[in-house]
């Protein structure tokens, strides 16, 4: 049962955290295209806000505080009671609202084809971005050549 | 009707429902005996909506809020931190205190603030099965002559005015009603 | 003698309605865009994100069009719309040894495990004006190689196996928030930390040159610089469990600085930390450097006496908008003091005459 949990905790925390991320033209994009979204009620309306970031001395140490960050929140309810909340980073209180409808609908019967049409593919283009810095990152590593080595 | 959950019971419209819940709650404290309807938050029981309304109104994730006696349940926990972000502590490092007078217990165990800095203090809010305008007669600032207030323990309060300016702060509760007793206020006579 | 005045109003307005013209510019110009801004001036919107301390790209780039480019104003801009925002919560620690680097180089260590990525840096070109980039033109695409699909791990972690870098152990600490408390001194490092990441760039420069050139010189190298995006994750109370929040771009310095030993510490190499929103290499260097020299107590070294190792001086002058502030108001109408300071001179002034005139008539 525990462990039950904790796989759905990890897979609810995964595509949670691909909406957070999720540029917005491409996530409005996407969700755009399912079609109409179902009713629901907010348990919490979208507000925008901040949250402090931290990180830690010398990278490994005590924590400090950096600096904030916009973030976007909400949470609904679905007719039938299911609960999503959204998380989303930045201002847009309709991208927040779209990621909550998405993890509401995530643990629905809905899951497969959201998955299919949202979830999947906007894990792909997002990881394609990030592949192709990485790639030309990569293309700016240096290779050395020894000239001459002193103690010989 | 929506489905009911345990996240349920927020404000309609925050901005505007925290705006008429804080200008009622500065009304009362800044005219002690004077008492004013609230609403807006239907919190779990057996939070009144009074102090429900209150709580989401005054508190935020750097608030901590003491739960006291009956009043700590996991549903009135699980739908603070939800609508308020607010941590929930014991006594003695409260911001605010939220139970009747019974439960909140003695009032030696909230901070009453320090002389460089009065104001961090505990706020409680008693939860009371009636209110009135009657009772305890009230002076001070912001009593044009004298007012009266059904109040819980007339000695307590006192001995927390003679405190003053440390001491803490009262609200009181009773359904949507709502009063206040700050720390500036002499109690006269007993009702 | 005190005279109230009021009035202006009108001046005001008229001044605000030229202002704006004048922030357009000539309409024969195209106008900016806020994505022009935040995609072309990207390193513009870093500064203002880092000393405005917050990370929101697009609202940079509007406050630093509606400032007309002057950066201490838009920063200002920024600083003034944050503390609209009610606090959701804090992140969890950001973890830069998981960042994917678009840039990571180390001045100590030629052959360090991820290798030398130089990134899309200024540092190898020739500092000739570019006139191709006055006329309008296509870029070449960069070229790409194999890409690293493995985390970069930090320097540091190959030298703690010799014991021979001091340390930074983890620790759970709550940080002091500069935001929420006035700060207090001695402050420690995770304040003086979040003062000088989000201290003015031109001023934490100056002091981290200054120990360069021997006041408090801590001979200092990049043991490590890295540039990339990190997620932020936050505890989500009502899931009752953490979420990805979101992704920032950071800069990581880490110098390694020589150290002969101390009193109380043995001889080794000691660190200095820099962290900063976005792509700020100069201010996260700069910041490494000024962490370091604040350091001087705790690794027991002799206070000499330099700006650089004294805590209230770097952190009181460090915010370019406190500065800006107190500085900048002194332009504002000061009628009756000034009024009063001209009565007293001219009484000095009267005074003074008479102690010289009899003494010249005597002559």
């Amino acid at each position: 049962m525990a462990d039950h949990q904790n796989i759905a905790n990890t897979a609810r925390r995964d595509w949670m955290g691909l909406l957070a991320r999720a540029p917005d033209d491409a996530l409005m994009e996407l969700w755009g295209a399912v079609g109409t979204p179902p009713g629901f009620d907010w348990l919490r309306s979208p507000e925008v806000g901040g949250v402090m970031v931290r990180g830690r001395t010398g990278g490994t140490g005590a924590p400090f505080n950096l600096g904030e960050m916009t973030v976007t929140r909400c949470s609904l309810v679905l007719k039938d009671g299911t609960v999503g909340h959204g998380y989303v980073q930045g201002r847009s209180k309709r991208k927040a609202e779209a990621a909550a409808l998405i993890d509401a609908l995530m643990q629905t019967d809905a899951a497969e084809d959201i998955r299919d049409r949202v979830i999947t593919p906007l894990s792909q283009q997002m990881q394609e971005a990030k592949t192709a810095r990485a790639a030309k990152a990569a293309a700016t590593k240096v290779e050395f050549f020894t000239l001459v080595r002193g103690e010989d | 009707m929506s489905a009911q959950t345990q996240f349920s019971g927020g404000f309609d419209n925050a901005p505007i429902d925290a705006a008429h819940a804080f200008r009622a709650a500065m009304t009362v404290m800044a005219r002690p005996g004077e008492i004013r309807l609230i609403s807006g938050a239907q919190p779990p029981a057996p939070l009144s909506v009074a102090a429900g309304t209150l709580l989401l109104t005054l508190c935020d994730p750097e608030t901590r809020v003491h739960l006291a006696g009956d009043l700590d349940t996991g549903t009135v926990r699980q739908w603070l931190t939800f609508h308020t972000g607010a941590p929930i502590s014991e006594a003695p490092e409260a911001d605010f205190a939220v139970g009747s007078w019974q439960e909140l217990g003695p009032l030696s165990q909230y901070r009453s603030g320090t002389p460089e800095y009065p104001d961090r203090s505990t706020t409680l809010i008693v939860e009371c099965d009636d209110l009135q305008q009657a009772g305890a007669e009230l002076t001070g600032p912001g009593i044009k002559d004298t007012a009266r207030l059904s109040l819980p323990n007339v000695p307590a309060l006192r001995a927390n005015a003679a405190l003053y300016p440390l001491g803490c702060d009262f609200f009181f509760t009773s359904g949507d009603r709502l009063a206040a007793l700050p720390r500036s206020t002499q109690i006269r006579v007993e009702g | 003698m005190y005279v109230a005045v009021k009035g202006g109003e009108k001046a005001i307005d008229n001044a605000h309605a030229w202002l704006a013209e004048e922030r357009r510019g000539s309409t024969d110009v195209a106008e900016l865009s806020i994505a022009q801004i935040r995609e072309q001036l990207s390193l513009a919107v870093n500064r203002v994100m880092a000393e405005g301390s917050l990370y929101d790209p697009d609202l940079a780039a509007l406050a630093i069009k509606q400032a007309r480019g002057d950066l201490i104003e838009a920063i200002f801009l920024i600083r003034a719309y944050r503390t609209t925002l009610p606090r959701f919560g804090y992140s969890n620690p950001v973890e830069t040894g998981e960042m994917t680097c678009d840039r990571r180089i180390s001045a100590t260590f030629k052959d360090a495990p991820g290798g030398q990525v130089l990134g899309p840096t200024f540092d190898y070109t020739h500092r000739l004006l570019d006139f191709k980039l006055a006329a309008e033109g296509e870029v070449p695409a960069a070229p790409k190689a194999q890409p690293r699909e493995e985390t970069t791990p930090h320097i540091t972690e190959f030298l703690k196996g010799e014991d021979i870098i001091q340390d930074e152990p983890a620790c759970d600490a709550t940080p002091g928030d500069l935001t929420r408390e006035p700060m207090e001194f001695p402050a420690g490092r995770p304040l003086r930390l979040q003062s000088l990441t989000r201290g003015d760039e031109g001023f934490v420069l100056g002091m981290a040159y200054s120990t360069q050139r021997g006041y408090a010189r801590n001979h200092a190298f990049v043991g490590e610089l890295r540039i990339g995006k990190v997620a932020v994750e936050m505890d989500i109370p009502e899931l009752g469990f953490a979420i990805d929040i979101g992704e920032v771009e950071l800069t990581e310095c880490e110098t390694v600085n020589q150290f002969k030993g101390s009193k109380t510490e043995p001889p080794q190499f000691t660190r200095g930390y820099g962290l900063v929103f976005g792509q700020s290499e100069r201010k996260s260097i700069a910041m490494a450097l000024v962490d370091r020299a604040l350091r001087w107590e705790e690794l027991g070294e002799d206070n000499l006496g330099a700006p650089a190792q004294d805590e209230e001086f770097v952190l009181s002058h460090a915010d370019n908008i406190q500065a800006t502030g107190f500085l900048e108001h002194i332009k504002l109408p000061h009628y009756v003091d000034f009024q009063s300071e001209l009565e007293l001179v001219r009484k000095l002034r009267r005074e003074a005459e008479k102690r010289i005139t009899p003494r010249e008539a005597a002559e």
